[in-house]
This record gives C-alpha cells, sequence and structure tokens, in this order.
C-alpha cells in the first residue's frame, strides 16, 4: 500500500494526511472532508428531532438528542451560572461533533485507506482529532469566545485590571501580566493538545498493532478498541466541560 | 505535523456547526423538554387533586347516606306516632258514636214506655168506666160525664 516499503512507510502512510497546496495555505482535504460530513450527520440528525420535536411521548431520535440535549444542559447548569444562548449549544456541538470524529477511529485502519486508494486517493487520514489544525481550530476558536466574553462581561478596563493586577497586585503587574498570559495561552493549546495527543496515540497503536501478524492482531485490537471507546467518549466530554469552565470564568466578574 | 490552512476551514465549519445549533437545534428541543417537563408536572398535580376530589366526593357520599338514614327513622317514627293518633282518634269516635246510639235506643225505650203507658191508662180508664157503669148499673150519659171521665183518664 505504501510506496515506501517496510513498517517505518506503512507508519508514515498513514500518518500523512491529504493535502493539497504548499506551507501554510496547503489544506488537509481529508480532515476537512470528514470533520464536513460528520459535522452535517451531526446537524441532520438534530435537525430531524428539533423538526420533529413533541412534548408528548418522544420517538427514538427524539430521545437521542433529548438524552445528549440534558446531558450537556446538566453539564452547563451545574458550572455556568449565569445566562446565555451561546455557551449550551456550543457545549452540545463541541461533543457530538468531536465524539463523532474520535468514534471514525474504531473504523479498521485500512478500511477507509484501501477505498480511497481505489478510488485513486494515495493519502488518506480518516480521524480528524489527529490532525492538530482540527482539534486547535476547536480550542482556539473557544479562546476567541473566551476573550470575547471577558471583554463583553468586564468590560476593556476590568480585563486589562484582571491580567495586571491579580494575583499579586498592581506593584506586581509585569509579573501577573507574564502569569496570566501564560495561563490563558495555556488553555487552548492544552485543550487542542490534549484531544490531539491522545487521539494520536490511539491511533498509532492501531497502526502497530496492524503491522503484527494477523492471528495476533484481533487479541490486541479488540481490547484496546474497547478500551479506545473509553478514551473516544471521555476526551469529547473533557473538551466539553472544559470549554465551559472557560467560558464560565470568562463571564465570572471579581 | 504543521498547522495550516486547514485551521482556518476547520473554524469557518465549527461556526457554522454552532450557529446552527444554536439558531434551530437547541431552542426547539429545549423547548420540548421544559413543555413535556410542565405537561407531566400539570398532570400530576391534576391527578392529585382528582384524588383529592374522589376522596371529598366519598365523605360527602356518606354524609348524605347518613342524613337520608335519619331522615327515613324520623319519617317512620312520624308514621308510627300518626298511626297511633288515628287508632286513638278511631277508638274516640267509635266510643262517641256508641254512646249516641246507646242514647237514642233509651229515648225510644222511653218513648215506647210512655206510648205503652198511654195506651194503658187509655184502656184502663175504658175499664173503669165499664165497670162503673155496671156498678151503677145504669146508663150514664157520657155526654155528661165526659169532663169526669177525662179528669180521672188524666190521674191515672
Amino acid at each position: 500500500m505504501s510506496s515506501e516499503g517496510g513498517a517505518t512507510g506503512y507508519i508514515v502512510h498513514h500518518l500523512t494526511p491529504l493535502s493539497v497546496g504548499e506551507g501554510f495555505w496547503a489544506l488537509h482535504l481529508d480532515t476537512l472532508f470528514f470533520s464536513a460530513v460528520l459535522g452535517a450527520a451531526f446537524i441532520l440528525f438534530f435537525k430531524n428531532a428539533a423538526e420533529k420535536a413533541t412534548t408528548g411521548v418522544p420517538g427514538l431520535t427524539q430521545n437521542i438528542a433529548e438524552m445528549l440535549i440534558e446531558f450537556v444542559d446538566q453539564q452547563v447548569k451545574d458550572t455556568f451560572h449565569g445566562k446565555s444562548k451561546l455557551i449550551a449549544p456550543l457545549g452540545l456541538t463541541i461533543f457530538c461533533w468531536v465524539l463523532l470524529w474520535n468514534t471514525m477511529d474504531v473504523i479498521p485502519v485500512d478500511l477507509l485507506g484501501l477505498i480511497g486508494s481505489v478510488m485513486g486517493i494515495e493519502y488518506l487520514r480518516v480521524v480528524p482529532s489527529t490532525d492538530l489544525n482540527a482539534t486547535f481550530a476547536l480550542s482556539i476558536s473557544v479562546f476567541i469566545l473566551i476573550i470575547f466574553y471577558s471583554i463583553k462581561i468586564k468590560g476593556v478596563f476590568g480585563f486589562a485590571k484582571e491580567l495586571t493586577c491579580t494575583p499579586f497586585g498592581p506593584w506586581m503587574m509585569p509579573f501577573n501580566l507574564l502569569l496570566k498570559i501564560v495561563e490563558e495561552i495555556a488553555k487552548p493549546i492544552s485543550l487542542a493538545l490534549r484531544l490531539f495527543g491522545n487521539l494520536y496515540a490511539g491511533e498509532l497503536i492501531f497502526i502497530l498493532i496492524a503491522l503484527l501478524p494477523a492471528f495476533i492482531q484481533p487479541l490486541l485490537s479488540f481490547p484496546w478498541a474497547i478500551f479506545h471507546l473509553l478514551i473516544i467518549v471521555l476526551q469529547a466530554f473533557i473538551f466539553m466541560v472544559l470549554t465551559i469552565v472557560y467560558l464560565s470564568m470568562a463571564h465570572e466578574d471579581h | 505535523m504543521s498547522i495550516n490552512a486547514t485551521l482556518i476551514g476547520q473554524m469557518i465549519t465549527f461556526t457554522l456547526l454552532v450557529w446552527f445549533t444554536m439558531k434551530y437545534v437547541w431552542p426547539p428541543l429545549i423547548e420540548a423538554l421544559e413543555a413535556r417537563k410542565q405537561k407531566i408536572s400539570e398532570g400530576l398535580i391534576a391527578a392529585e387533586k382528582g384524588q383529592e376530589d374522589v376522596k371529598l366526593a366519598e365523605k360527602r357520599a356518606i354524609k348524605y347516606l347518613k342524613e337520608a338514614k335519619a331522615e327515613s327513622a324520623n319519617i317512620i317514627a312520624l308514621a308510627q306516632k300518626r298511626a297511633n293518633d288515628v287508632v286513638a282518634e278511631s277508638k274516640q269516635t267509635a266510643k262517641v258514636e256508641g254512646e249516641k246510639l246507646i242514647e237514642a235506643a233509651k229515648a225510644q225505650i222511653n218513648q215506647e214506655i210512655q206510648q205503652a203507658k198511654e195506651s194503658l191508662r187509655k184502656e184502663v180508664s175504658s175499664l173503669a168506666l165499664k165497670a162503673a157503669e155496671q156498678i151503677l148499673q145504669e146508663e150514664v150519659d157520657k155526654a155528661k160525664h165526659k169532663e169526669l171521665i177525662n179528669k180521672v183518664s188524666e190521674q191515672l
């Protein structure tokens, strides 16, 4: 399957995205395509549920949608004590989208690649969360919202004051500012890298298992897939909860 | 691993997804949930009220039953009293009627006695007259002695 031979070639091939363009303006078509398809699936499912939403006995679609919505709503209510039309839908979108991304990981590693190569696509990386661009796109969007709400709730002056005068008072202003900047920047970076790292490592282990002799593979890939199911849900959940926590921190006025 | 324009594309997709969820997905579903919650709580309240009503109705039924029993007892007592009265009254009436009858019988008996006395008197007077005629053995002028005879018969 690989143009280069051997195990290294196989791994590199699996971790190389399908891209067009050079340098910064390169686009990872596989990431864009799969995340858009999964996003569309998410939207269609929930739109369908929303259109058929009834106050009577709910159908299967509505039941699933309502379970997810109540789950997210509960998380938001537990953490966030203000009123915001954005945070709960944002949390739902993040949770479902990331969950769908991660779920792509349990599809056998070579299956979609094989289909792709039949269609003439040489490189295909199907899990969007193993692309830093995808995870950073989410976390940077969240970061922008954090900054936006910080300024909106506290005002420019209030936000500046928080950045410079905490935690050590106005006499330690440069040190405070440095600490605060690190603290704020750490939020999107940790969000993105946590998700990326977990899923990248998981995918890598699936690839390594796929290199082993065929009769050992199921013995290893089956338990790992079960374990990975936990990671898939957990990482989606962590991303959502941390987003809610960060945004409620941005809403808190000291 | 490189950060590139994919990031921007992903951010646009993400923004669109969040916007769509916020606008078209979240509100109707959360509204349906709230409405159902409302409906269920209303239903529970209504059920509770219904049970309360049943209890009240039972109480009222028992009360009505008691009242009806008391009233019927009352009516029976009244009827009994009335029957007694009627019996007593008719006894009284019968007594009065009997007395009247006795009275009437007595009156008749008296009358008959009087009549008998009268006829006896007449008979006695005529007998006395005949006896006197015979005793005197002479014809008595009836017209002459009529006054005397009448006097005697009145005295009888």
